[in-house]
């Protein structure tokens, strides 16, 4: 699973019909210092999540189809939950 | 699913038979601030998607899903098209 960021939102009203009622979230992965790495992209949020929160999402496509609760859907990621805090114990 | 632009279309006489009658389009990932980004590469269209519009793309083994029962030999899908998104 990676942390990011979620940057945004997305609405599609033409889309494949097993993302039908799925909530899309544009996503940045960070790293442990909270600093920005790679490219945005597009997950299904299946735990409510919103703009500006720091989120744990997977990128496996049947762990994410798992994650939205429907069989052989089109998904390859999905945000599965909202980090409260991560505690890091620094290399001594 | 990466946000992107579609920016064009192949064609392709010789393919493979599972993807006959498939749209083949070129897309550019998009970042959210809509700054292209990496390479353009070519992605089959599910959902009636042209040249110039915003779309959303799925990766992977998933990328087959949308055509069930074919079983299109595709890494790369696009799956939705963007009517807006926000930052």
């Amino acid at each position: 699973m990676l942390i990011c960021r979620v940057v945004g939102n997305l609405v599609a009203t033409q889309k494949n019909r097993k993302l039908e009622g799925a909530k899309l979230m544009l996503v940045q992965p960070v790293d442990l210092e909270d600093t920005p790495t790679g490219a945005t992209f597009l997950a299904i949020d299946s735990v409510g999540s919103g703009i500006g929160e720091k989120v744990l999402v997977v990128i496996e496509g049947k762990a994410a189809g798992q994650a939205l609760g429907r069989k052989a859907a089109a998904v390859d990621a999905a945000i599965v939950g909202v980090i409260d805090a991560v505690d890091l114990v620094s290399p001594a | 699913m990466q946000l992107a632009r579609v920016v064009g279309e192949v064609v392709a006489t010789v393919k493979d038979a599972n993807l006959s009658g498939m749209k083949m389009l070129v897309v550019q990932p998009l970042l959210a601030s809509g700054e292209p980004v990496g390479r353009a590469l070519v992605a089959l269209d599910s959902v009636g998607a042209g040249v110039g519009e915003n779309v959303f793309f799925v990766r992977g083994r998933e990328a087959a899903f949308p055509f069930y029962p074919g079983e299109p030999p595709t890494d790369a899908t696009i799956i939705g098209i963007v009517d807006h998104w926000n930052t």
